[in-house]
């Protein structure tokens, strides 16, 4: 794929979160708070990082992506879309009976998908095990696992976090979006996950802390991660849950529940109005 | 009868090596029991090809997922206990959910373990595992069924999960004898009552046979290897021919074979039954012997259990 401009990819956001106001709203439920929040993330990725083909899924060479807090599927549904891997049209299936955007993401529904999941805690263990396969089959593709903060309260995440250095996988890059919110409120509230940065770099992780919504630097952290040698990389996103519609940023609330008509119509005024 | 015994997980051993030998894509992971399982027999002959994750068992599961993913034959090994119960959800969401080809091997199943007590004591892995859709389920009676079991789950795409014993059990079957996943072999024919039983038990079972045949009851003798999918033709047809059927398992009698078999029945052709098993409790320390007693897994049990369910057969 060309890589787009920054011009552009601010543009696709846009689009991306308007995406995902729009499918939740539809659906009536889902997750908007942490897919807001995972935009710039996944937006950068899908259309200048990855390295991936929508015309052939099973590519063996591709760069793999696993989402490892399936719930923001909304955002990754809208990103793969908008790359190619299916009509934008079907966006709006989204957890729908019969539809391949299940409410969490189905591996075995949706071509493009590398895992399924939804049940926290899961995909670096998975992510690890991909990276550790191209290393035994000489193979130079990357895999990269976007995390929640309240999910590295999950034991496992820890247990893969040993796994990637002590396997010198750094073809593995972990983003984790820190938005400093959960189902039950702020992180550091409902069992503290600080000092994240030292926690890494304690596992023995590059650690890389970017603003997770300036895109410039969100590209510039994909780079230094593929750059560095030996040890895989982490970054650190500081984002917003909600980024860019008002009323749900940095509200817990947002994260599971979907817009009624009027702030659906809000939301997408601010997103295409004010810029993000 | 003087027969030769070997632990079950030797069979594990023996086919992973022929395993690593035939087929380059098959690696193994342990979770630092790799001498217990046997594992480290493979890591001996192929250590680029063997991975310890350490103890983690989650990150283990996922890690296979991910080699599975790529194309690669992860064979993962702990204890029953462990992978079973611990990393159940990543099982059920990660590896069953996605249809994903990771091979689970659940080493020290049974209270025959022994002295390590319950909480090494695999009693609920075969229900644990059956329940999820997709997954292949094989419990082998005895080392060489374990070596035929563990390269023939290597063919099949899919999940599939091996149970085996800690103890040295009697080795009965024989190279020779035909070995099919989810095909039942029936190893002694009868016309009164059959036993069907999984693992190292059927031994056991053969063994009540013979004490009932001295009293001239007809015992059929199932050893029904595959837990999932079930081989329900097999069952069918005891149940028609001999009319009272008692199961026979080192697992709760509740949601294992006996469960399975149960299923069968009361849908198709409700049959008295019995079910050998441990009941509804956790085991403990002790010598295999001493413990198989206790919770009645003896052939002496087995016994009693096909008496008790003739007296309830139907004319």
């Amino acid at each position: 794929m060309v890589p787009q401009s920054n011009e552009n990819l601010q543009a696709i956001c846009k689009d991306v979160r308007a995406d995902i106001v729009k499918m939740t709203a539809a659906a009536g439920s889902g997750h908007p708070g942490g897919s807001l929040s995972s935009v710039e993330l996944l937006t950068a990725l899908y259309f200048n990082v990855l390295n991936h083909r929508p015309e052939e899924p099973n590519w063996p060479d591709r760069d793999r992506f696993i989402l490892s807090k399936g719930h923001v599927c909304p955002v990754l549904y809208s990103v793969m879309a908008r790359t190619g891997d299916f009509p934008v049209e079907e966006l709006m299936t989204l957890r729908k009976f019969g539809s391949r955007l299940q409410g969490h993401p189905n591996v075995k529904a949706l071509p493009g998908l590398e895992s399924s999941s939804g049940s926290l805690g899961q995909g670096l263990s998975i992510a690890n095990g991909l990276a550790l396969a191209a290393k035994l089959n000489n193979k130079s593709y990357r895999v990269y696992c976007l995390m929640g903060d309240g999910e590295l309260q999950e034991g496992q995440i820890w247990e893969a976090a040993m796994t990637a250095p002590h396997y010198g996988l750094d073809n593995v890059c972990a983003i984790v979006d820190y938005n400093n919110l959960q189902i039950d409120g702020k992180c550091d509230e409902v069992m503290g996950i600080n000092p994240l940065a030292k926690k890494w770099e304690s596992f023995n992780w590059h650690v890389i802390e970017i603003d997770g919504h300036d895109l410039a630097q969100v590209l510039k952290a994909y780079e230094e991660a593929a750059n560095h040698k030996e040890q895989p990389s982490v970054i650190i996103a500081h984002t917003t849950k909600g980024k860019g519609v008002s009323f749900m940023e940095n509200v817990a609330g947002w994260h599971g529940k979907a817009p009624n008509k009027e702030e659906l119509e809000k939301a997408l005024q601010e997103i295409y109005g004010g810029g993000i | 009868m003087s027969v030769k015994k070997l632990p079950n997980r030797d069979g594990y051993g023996h086919g992973l090596i022929e395993l690593g030998k035939s087929n380059p894509d098959v690696l193994v992971l342990d979770a630092d029991l790799a001498k217990s399982t046997r594992s480290d027999w493979f890591q001996k002959e192929f250590p680029d090809r063997f991975f310890d994750l350490g103890i983690a068992e989650q990150d283990m599961l996922g890690t296979a997922a991910g080699l599975a993913l790529a194309g690669k034959i992860p064979f993962v090994t702990t204890y029953g206990v462990f992978v079973a119960g611990r990393a159940w959800d990543q099982i059920r969401t990660t590896i069953c959910y996605a249809g994903i080809n990771v091979k689970i091997a659940g080493a020290h199943g049974g209270v025959s373990v022994g002295p390590d007590g319950a909480t090494h004591q695999a009693l609920e892995d075969i229900a644990l595992m059956r329940v999820l859709p997709g997954m292949t389920v094989v419990v082998p009676c005895d080392a060489i069924e374990a070596k035929k079991a563990t390269i023939s789950v290597a063919e099949i795409n899919g999940p599939c999960y091996l149970r085996f014993a800690r103890e040295a059990t009697p080795v009965f079957t024989k190279e020779e004898d035909f070995f099919q996943i989810g095909k039942a072999n029936v190893l002694n024919d009868g016309s009164d009552v059959t036993i069907i039983a999984c693992g190292p038990i059927v031994y056991e079972s053969l063994l009540a046979a013979e004490q009932l045949q001295k009293e001239g009851i007809s015992t059929r003798v199932i050893n029904m290897h595959t837990i999932k999918p079930l081989d329900e033709e097999v069952i069918l047809k005891a149940a028609l021919e001999t009319g009272a059927i008692v199961t026979a398992e080192e697992h709760q009698i509740f949601g294992g074979l006996g469960g399975a078999v149960a299923e069968v029945l009361a849908k198709n052709n409700p049959t008295p039954m019995e079910m050998i098993g441990v009941k509804d409790t956790f085991g403990e320390s002790g010598t295999p012997e001493e413990l198989a007693e206790k919770y009645e897994l003896t052939s002496n049990d087995i016994v009693k259990a096909v008496k008790n369910v003739l007296s309830r057969k139907k004319d």
